[in-house]
């Protein structure tokens, strides 16, 4: 476990998703529009879909390829089919990102 | 224990006894079956296949002998019930002896009718040398072996009998010719224009065919058939006679026993005679409300009613009479009938089909918007739907040409019920019948909620319908009607009119204003962002507030996302017009790029594959060209021919009108995405029958506009709207039909779906009529989206969101797809 500063919360324009490289893996991070983030990994385990560039609310994020929609707290997918992604602890602390990645 | 006895072996009475061992009624009865045949039980109905030697007889029989003995049925097969007396309840037979019975089935049955005819009969119970009735396994047996002896055969009776009879002789190496009094085969069941077709298949596979003839004569020489002959004089040489005109009830016992007997044994609504308690009736011996059926699945269900109410199970059960629906193969000529054979009240809607040539008929008749009749000849492959609708009253679609053809959706039209449970519903989901039924079993019983669970109808959404019946079939009428079904987006409770008119009385200008006034709770819902953006665009034009996390990443950024996370890029070309500079700059950039490939699309422009997001500023500032939209639910392309310029044939510009059109409507945001056309002659080379706006030049100068037509998932020929005089003309009913339909159309719903739903006239009223007095208004709605348009590549100079071109999938080797 580790916690690692991503970079400025402003790389994240508000309702939209960024992905990031953390220790040689991708993480999808998310600026909710109350201001808060969440992070899971950053490709659909359906196709590979890119969830960065999903639309998200509140709660979930929709893969744009397919539209499976991942519980971005849980991970868990919503629809049923049973996929899921990791989801991380995640903060923005005095404007920086922060995660905790379970890496070296 | 009390005695029942049944008089009559076939088809009716033994179905009466099976339905009465299956309530119990072996226990409380004794049971007697006087057979008048020497035989067991067997299935009438395969007799003409006995007759054409694809069944052997003994593959007909229903009850072997071991099944009357297991349940103690005391089967007198070969004696005749020759009197009744209802007084003493006893029935006495022709072998001499007499039974007691404390109830009785008469299951009397039919027997063929013999038109009077001079010489018929050799005797007062033998007919004439070579001449059948086809009833029974004996006649069909006698028939078989004499076949082999004779050459040429006439059959009397062109009805469903007759036919099968001519086919069977036929089979079995005989000329045949079938005479019919009536003018038209089958008179029973088709009307003239079904007969007549019906007549040339079966006189295309080599049986003549003779109406309006009424034989009066038959002719024997040297004690063998020579011919037979008409009422009009003429003749016809034959060695062997089917008589198979009609049938008539056995009623001769009924009626010396005292019952009251019309055309067959009255009954009443528990199948008992209506002058006797004790006597029950079932099959073609009933007549029950005046109607005597002849088929099958009637006898079966008054056979259910009889066992109800004898048994005691159920004595309330009542027979209201049975819907008749037969489908069936007369001389190897599908035909299928059901109800009422043409409209009989003046508001009956009739739709009638007739392709001769093929041996193709079909006709529906809807009363009150509930089938009523139908009549299938030569293509029954739409008789399950139909069959359906007519015995359940189902909802019919208001295309009543889909009631006789499939159009564009094929599986939507086999009868959901025929469906296999592997069958794929949602092409694109792989959804299969099965998983959808158990969703609903699972207690999903809403579409929606099916939609959600499953995915089904999530992908290109042209199975949607299909779901909605699978669903409705499997809820078995118990479908949850889901309140968000009218709703346009799921996370805002309102239809399209409301929701509208609260987006402008209190002036919300962007998604989230939207949700925090209107969502429950004032919560976000991703599923709903997309549409509510689309919808605030088309309203405020240049006064939306973009809000990019409410757009789709298309509409991020400006390209279309392909399966590795890559995007396509496709710069307008107007009309599908282009030239050296653009064509020289396109192949720069692709070599540039390394563009994995490159392929012209249907809208006749070049699309680049294979694009990196974070590409996509720098290939546009390449490109210099603005956005050719192809990736959006928005206006995309106007797909046009050559036209008048070049092309000999061209009697208008379409090229020009076509990019005319493209500059003008360019990038409109709207429900679905709309792809246009337009074509310089009745050619129709630019396809602008199937477009959700077409445009064809007539000669005259003329233009005709059609709407609503698909080649996608879904095909349909466009309706008609207008046909105009001018260019003009074309762009303003051009700009308020697309206004009419942003304002008014479902999400995701196109004009194929949306056309039909408002209807043509409705559409042609408000848009070229004016009748409600909008049109000034669709024109000044039309003109503010045009006035805000902006081309969506200048984003790339000046990114509106940071890291809008960022790529999402950083350590991917990109392309992944192969370079072609």
């Amino acid at each position: 476990m580790s916690e690692l500063a991503l970079g400025p919360v402003d790389e994240i324009p508000p309702g939209e998703g960024r992905t990031f490289a953390v220790d040689g893996e991708q993480i999808a991070v998310f600026r909710l529009r109350d201001g808060t983030l969440r992070a899971i990994d950053a490709i659909c385990p359906h196709r590979g879909g890119p969830l960065a560039d999903g639309l998200a609310d509140d709660s979930v994020v929709v893969c744009p390829l397919h539209g499976h929609t991942f519980d971005m707290c849980t991970g868990a997918e919503a629809g049923g089919s049973g996929l899921s992604v990791r989801s991380f602890p995640v903060s923005a602390v005095d404007g920086v990102i922060r995660i905790t990645h379970p890496g070296q | 224990m009390p005695r029942l006895v049944v008089v009559g072996n076939g088809m009716a009475g033994i179905r009466a006894i099976e339905e009465i061992l299956a309530r119990g009624g072996g226990d409380v009865f004794d049971i007697t079956v006087f057979g008048d045949e020497p035989y067991g039980n067997y299935n009438r109905i395969l007799l003409s296949n006995v007759l054409a030697g694809s069944d052997d007889p003994a593959e007909i029989y229903l009850n072997t002998l071991d099944w009357y003995s297991d349940n103690r049925i005391d089967l007198r097969a070969g004696v005749r019930v020759v009197r009744i007396d209802t007084f003493a309840h006893l029935v006495h037979a022709n072998d001499g002896t007499s039974m007691p019975y404390d109830k009785l089935i008469l299951a009397t049955g039919s027997r063929s009718f013999f038109p009077p005819m001079t010489g018929l009969w050799a005797d007062d119970k033998t007919l004439a040398d070579g001449v059948f009735g086809f009833r029974t396994l004996d006649d069909t047996a006698t028939m078989i072996a004499e076949a082999a002896n004779r050459t040429k055969a006439v059959v009397i009776g062109g009805g469903l009998l007759g036919l099968e009879a001519a086919r069977g002789l036929q089979s079995r190496g005989l000329t045949v010719d079938v005479v019919h009094a009536a003018p038209t085969l089958m008179n029973a069941q088709l009307d003239d224009l079904a007969g007549a077709i019906l007549r040339k298949s079966v006189e295309n596979i080599g049986i003549s065919v003779h109406v309006e003839k009424i034989t009066t004569e038959v002719v024997t020489e040297d004690g063998r058939l020579s011919s037979i002959v008409f009422s009009d004089g003429t003749s016809i040489e034959c060695d062997m006679l089917v008589i198979a005109a009609g049938i008539r009830p056995n009623v001769g016992l009924a009626q010396r026993a005292g019952l009251t007997v019309e055309r067959a044994i009255v009954t009443d609504d528990h199948m008992r005679s209506i002058d006797d308690d004790d006597v029950y009736v079932v099959g073609e011996c009933a007549q029950h409300r005046g109607q005597v059926y002849g088929l099958v699945a009637p006898l079966f269900e008054q056979a259910k009613v009889l066992a109800d109410h004898l048994t005691g199970t159920d004595l309330g059960s009542a027979y209201h009479g049975s819907r008749i629906a037969t489908k069936l193969k007369v001389a190897g000529v599908d035909v299928a009938s059901m109800g009422i054979k043409g409209p009989e009240h003046p508001d009956d809607e009739f739709v009638q089909y007739s392709e001769p040539r093929h041996g193709v008929y079909k006709t529906v008749v809807i009363r009150d918007g509930k089938l009523v009749g139908a009549t299938l000849v030569g293509d029954v492959s739409k008789v399950s739907f139909l069959t359906q609708a007519f015995d359940t009253g189902l909802p019919l679609p208001d295309e009543r040409v889909s009631l006789m053809f499939d159009i564009g959706t094929p599986d939507v039209a086999v009868g959901v019920s025929e469906l296999a449970d592997d069958a794929q519903v949602c092409n694109c989901n792989g959804v299969s019948k099965g998983a959808l039924v158990a969703c609903v079993r699972d207690g999903t019983t809403s579409v929606t909620g099916v939609m959600a669970k499953t995915k089904a109808g999530k992908g290109c959404g042209s199975c949607k319908e299909l779901v909605g019946q699978v669903v409705a079939w499997a809820a078995e009428g118990a479908v949850t009607e889901d309140p968000s079904a009218s709703w346009y987006v799921p996370g805002v409770p309102y239809d399209k009119p409301t929701l509208m008119g609260l987006i402008r009385d209190l002036q919300l200008h962007s998604v989230s204003s939207v949700f925090a006034a209107l969502a429950p709770d004032g919560r976000e819902d991703a599923g709903s962002k997309m549409a509510l953006a689309s919808l605030l665009e088309m309203m405020w034009a240049d006064e939306f507030v973009d809000e990019r996390d409410a757009r789709f990443i298309n509409d991020r950024v400006h390209a279309n996302i392909q399966r590795d996370g890559t995007f396509s890029v496709v710069p307008q070309m107007k009309g599908g017009v282009t030239n050296v500079a653009q064509l020289r700059r396109i192949a720069d950039v692709a070599e540039k790029y390394e563009v994995p490939m490159i392929k012209l699309t249907g809208g006749q422009r070049i699309d680049l594959l294979g694009i990196r997001k974070e590409d996509l500023p720098s290939v546009w500032a390449d490109l210099d060209m603005p956005s050719g939209y192809a990736y959006g639910k928005s206006f995309r392309t106007v797909k046009t021919c050559v036209g008048s310029d070049f092309c000999r044939y061209g009697v208008g510009d379409s090229t020009a009108l076509g990019i005319a059109l493209e500059e003008r409507y360019q990038g409109l945001a709207s429900p679905a995405k709309m792809k246009l056309a337009v074509t310089g002659c009745p050619r129709n080379c630019a396809e602008a029958l199937c477009k959700d706006l077409g445009v064809v030049a007539v000669d005259g100068g003329r233009w005709e506009i059609y709407v609503g037509g698909a080649a996608g998932a879904h095909i349909r020929k466009g309706d008609l709207l207008a046909i105009v005089d001018s260019a003009a003309e074309v762009m303003t009913l051009t700009g308020r039909f697309l206004q009419y339909y942003r304002e008014n159309a479902n999400w995701l719903e196109r004009t194929y779906a949306f056309v039909p739903r408002v209807g043509i006239e409705k559409v042609r009223a408000v848009v070229v009529d004016d009748a409600d007095g909008i049109a000034e208004q669709l024109d000044a709605n039309m003109k503010k989206s045009v006035d805000a348009y902006r081309d969506p590549w200048q984003d790339g100079r000046e990114p509106v969101t940071q890291g809008q071109f960022r790529t999402s999938l950083p350590l991917l080797p990109l392309p992944q797809v192969p370079v072609r």
